[in-house]
């Protein structure tokens, strides 16, 4: 039997043991399946969404003719946006004194940092919601964005820190040496060099902040409906082919980022 | 002048707006979130300020009867154990299910490696709600599941398999096992498979060289993975919202129900704190065995 990874046949080989490959197999069916058949569902002809009679663009016809999808995906990409750029912009700045400054404190800041990805979201979201609620603030796109803002930190600041600590610390001092002021330095230096790192950083950033659901339910108000929300609110009514393609839409556009962030963040670690 | 002179000024300047931001909009809220689980529950949805008290928390265990007797009540406290037990339920399946897989990894090629990895971390990126939607398609009634098993002529009617235990933890495993996955094929891949072949050269069994062998080398990235998966587990709202129903609801459920119909804050503040609490522990307890292991790997 030749199987794809499989080189030479040795009886005490690990890569021999029994059971191994087909559970792997098993796993990528368990982990892929459900997404293939959402897909191949969206472009079922019939409303009953299951029993599959034909083929048919008319769900995704009909969604793109929808304008409160068109609204909430308007306003996911609005959110997105903001809220990955500024903690883009966030996350290099502090970034380029973490990587190589040492000082009291630091641990800290990079535990707090990484709160949300430690804490599962939801106590964020309620205690968010409580805070603005006591100041006084309307729920809408500005506190929506102020906290995808907070957990897309963490998102954007790790990779490029690590890309920045992989940097030879001399380049700066080089250009230092050579009369360039701290602010030059950095665009002419260090961010040619952590671009991809950035990059990287933001596309995942943006991915996140896109599928958010918790944060976005709890900090959201009037006006504030992302897709996340509007496919929450048709799914607990009842299953409809229309929700299958914004869904099979949704996944694609992850799909596509995703992979152009981890192609970036390949082509940095070369 | 060296950029190193004036150290002190570029680093508040540069780390100060995201510490500011996560103080502002993380830390201080989670304070306030303690601050307000000890107040006074105003009816209408909010806070009555001042009437200190640990009503919020004693409403996990007890009830406050009408005539102001208080007995002994026991489903909030159900709901905590339910979470506990479904995390732990999620954990094991994700972990009996991981391992393989990542043993089948870390024993691939560099080229198989990369593209594996690829393939499991790749659903992680994608729509968390669309996942679980999926899997709405595939345990309905009339959903894929079903339709197939009728179709066979295996079953005459369908199966009740959404709404229920068993789908919130198939729902579960499917969000989190990349978190089980690849910290266990992180410590494998470090595992020199020379060792494997010297303990089967001394006439070790298949079974003896992965209990005496391999298992004791991956086991840190096994503690890891058991963490990553069981802790946002618990704090899911997503996955019970959808696949399970009134009778499957979880501690995020619960706290979200504190902020929508409920309209109980110090309540859902002290559930907020309780499940921090929970995490906390888990973490410090992965933080100690971690150090443990290092110690006996020095």
């Amino acid at each position: 039997m030749s199987l794809p990874g499989f080189k030479k046949p040795y009886k005490g080989d690990a890569r021999y043991w029994p059971g191994i490959f087909i559970a792997t197999a098993c796993f990528f069916a368990y982990v892929y399946m459900p997404i293939i058949i959402l897909i191949i569902l969206s472009f079922n002809e019939n409303r009953t969404v299951t029993v599959w009679t034909g083929f048919s663009l008319e769900w995704y016809a009909l969604a793109f003719e929808n304008r409160d999808i068109i609204r909430a995906a308007t306003n996911s990409l609005i959110i997105a946006s903001i809220s990955s750029i500024s903690a883009t912009i966030l996350a290099t700045l502090a970034a380029t004194r973490m990587a190589t400054d040492k000082f009291n404190g630091k641990t800290a800041f990079n535990a707090m940092i990484s709160l949300p990805i430690t804490v599962p979201e939801i106590v964020p979201a309620v205690a968010t919601l409580m805070f603005f609620a006591s100041l006084g603030f309307t729920f809408g796109l500005g506190t929506v964005i102020i906290g995808h803002t907070i957990f897309c930190l963490p998102f954007a600041y790790l990779p490029i820190r690590a890309r920045l600590e992989g940097m030879d610390p001399r380049m700066a001092e080089a250009a230092a040496d050579l009369y360039a002021n701290p602010i030059r330095a950095f665009f002419r230096v260090t961010l040619p060099q952590i671009l991809p790192g950035v990059l990287s950083g933001l596309i995942l950033a943006f991915i996140i902040s896109l599928d958010d659901f918790v944060t976005t339910f709890f900090l959201g108000g009037a006006g504030s409906t992302t897709l996340p929300i509007y496919i929450f609110g048709l799914v607990r009514t009842g299953v409809t082919p229309e929700v299958n393609a914004i869904s099979s839409l949704m996944l694609l556009l992850s799909l596509v980022l995703v992979s152009l962030s981890l192609f970036l963040g390949r082509e940095q670690s070369r | 002048m060296r950029a190193s002179t004036r150290p002190l000024v570029f680093r508040i300047l540069l780390i100060g707006p995201a510490a500011l931001a996560m103080c502002l909009f993380m830390v201080i809220p989670l304070m306030l979130m303690g601050w307000i689980s000890i107040q006074g529950r105003d009816y209408s949805g909010g806070v009555l300020w001042g009437e200190i008290g640990f009503d919020a928390y004693t409403r996990l265990f007890f009830e406050r009867e009408l005539d102001g007797t208080i007995a002994l009540n026991l489903n909030y406290f159900k709901i905590i154990l339910r979470s506990i037990w479904l995390s732990a339920l999620t954990m094991t399946i994700s972990l009996v299910v991981g391992f393989p897989v990542a043993l089948f990894m870390a024993t691939r090629s560099q080229r198989w490696r990369a593209v594996l990895i690829f393939m499991v971390t790749l659903p992680f990126w994608t729509n968390l709600l669309v996942r679980n939607y999926a899997w709405i398609l595939l345990l309905r009634d009339h959903g894929t599941i079903n339709n197939t098993l009728l179709w066979l002529g295996v079953i005459s009617e369908p199966l009740p398999l959404l709404h229920n235990q068993l789908a919130v933890a198939i729902g579960l495993t499917y969000s989190f096992m990349p978190f089980m996955v690849l910290p266990i094929y992180s410590s494998l891949e470090k595992i020199d498979f020379r060792l494997v072949e010297a303990s089967f050269d001394l006439y070790a069994s298949r079974w003896q060289t992965l209990k005496r062998v391999i298992l004791p080398l991956a086991f840190p990235g096994m503690v890891a993975g058991c963490i990553l998966v069981f802790v946002p587990s618990l704090g899911s709202y997503v996955t019970p919202e959808l696949l399970g129903g009134g009778k499957t609801l979880m501690i995020g459920n619960l706290i979200g129900l504190q902020f929508g119909a409920a309209r109980n804050w110090p309540f859902g503040a002290a559930l907020g704190m309780f499940l921090l609490l929970l995490v906390l522990i888990a973490l410090t307890s992965y933080a100690r065995n971690y150090r443990t292991n290092a110690q006996v790997g020095k």
